[in-house]
């Protein structure tokens, strides 16, 4: 059987690529993309600690919150979608760097 | 003569497998310069994902990734990357000014996450699980009897993210 090392460790590869898109790239939608990356990682992990823990039988708190995540991950990704097509039909750009309408 | 290590098993090398097209395809989503192929990339480590949840036996958690990620969330990233298309697309650099510190950054969490992961004794193997159709009904049950507030919640956000988003995406002029 394979260790528990491996899931976490696949788990935090995942993460820091997605840190890394998330904070490197101009494009919003890849931005999103990362951010859907890292919460793969952490459902990777919540399955993973379920599997084995002491009553994966009995005890599937770890599979209901992975559940919750993916659904989560759904309403994040339409609200974020959303933003990005408003954005983009009033500046005509999606590359986060140039939407500075803040900047004093 | 020393000892040779045990040989791996058919499903460590499985698993092997899958954990390195998994990582593979999400370097490709990061790196991709071209961000169609980055929402292709995803759709593979989804997949991959999906995977390893298989060898961890949550089916129906492989099935709702599967469903929910590569059918509904991959599909509306590709709209949106079809719909913001611009003309300087795939001209200038798809990376921000600080992409050397971040991608630094990024590798230090990793190198910290490994140490971490190393050095803690974790459990080598999990006692049987029967997953069967008895298991996904108890994970139904668990929805609305411990964790029904946290349910309905959810619910309730859902509703209001996508009723949301019709209101934020539609031409109002």
């Amino acid at each position: 059987m394979v260790p528990l090392t491996g899931y976490l460790l696949v788990g935090a590869f995942l993460f820091s690529a997605g840190l890394y898109g998330a904070l490197a790239r101009r494009n919003a939608i890849a931005i999103l993309m990362s951010i859907e990356l890292m919460l793969n990682a952490a459902n990777i992990n919540l399955v993973a600690f379920w599997r084995y823990g002491e009553a994966a039988q009995t005890d599937l708190t770890g599979q209901v919150f992975a559940v919750m995540i993916i659904a989560l991950a759904a309403a994040e990704a339409a609200v974020g979608l959303a933003l990005i097509i408003s954005v983009y039909r009033e500046r005509k750009t999606v590359n986060v760097d140039e939407l500075d309408l803040l900047v004093g | 003569m020393p000892p040779l290590p045990p040989l791996p098993s058919i499903g460590q090398l499985v698993f092997a497998g899958i954990a390195l097209f998994t990582c593979a395809s999400a370097l490709g989503v990061v790196l991709a310069r071209n961000l169609f192929h980055g929402a292709l990339a995803l759709v593979a480590t989804l997949f991959g994902v999906a995977a390893l949840y298989v060898m961890l036996e949550a089916e129906f958690l492989a099935v709702s990734q599967v469903l929910v990620y590569v059918g509904a969330i991959a599909t509306l990233i590709t709209f949106a990357i079809m719909l913001t298309r611009s003309m300087m697309y795939g001209k200038t650099s798809p990376l921000n000014r600080q992409w050397g510190k971040t991608g630094l950054f990024a590798v230090m969490i990793f190198l910290a996450l490994y140490g971490f992961v190393g050095s803690i004794p974790w459990a080598d193997s999990a006692a049987p699980v029967i997953a069967d159709e008895s298991m996904i009904a108890r994970l139904g049950e668990q929805f609305v009897t411990n964790y029904v507030i946290a349910f309905e919640v959810l619910g309730l956000l859902l509703l209001v993210a996508l009723v949301g988003a019709v209101m934020l995406a539609r031409d109002n002029d």
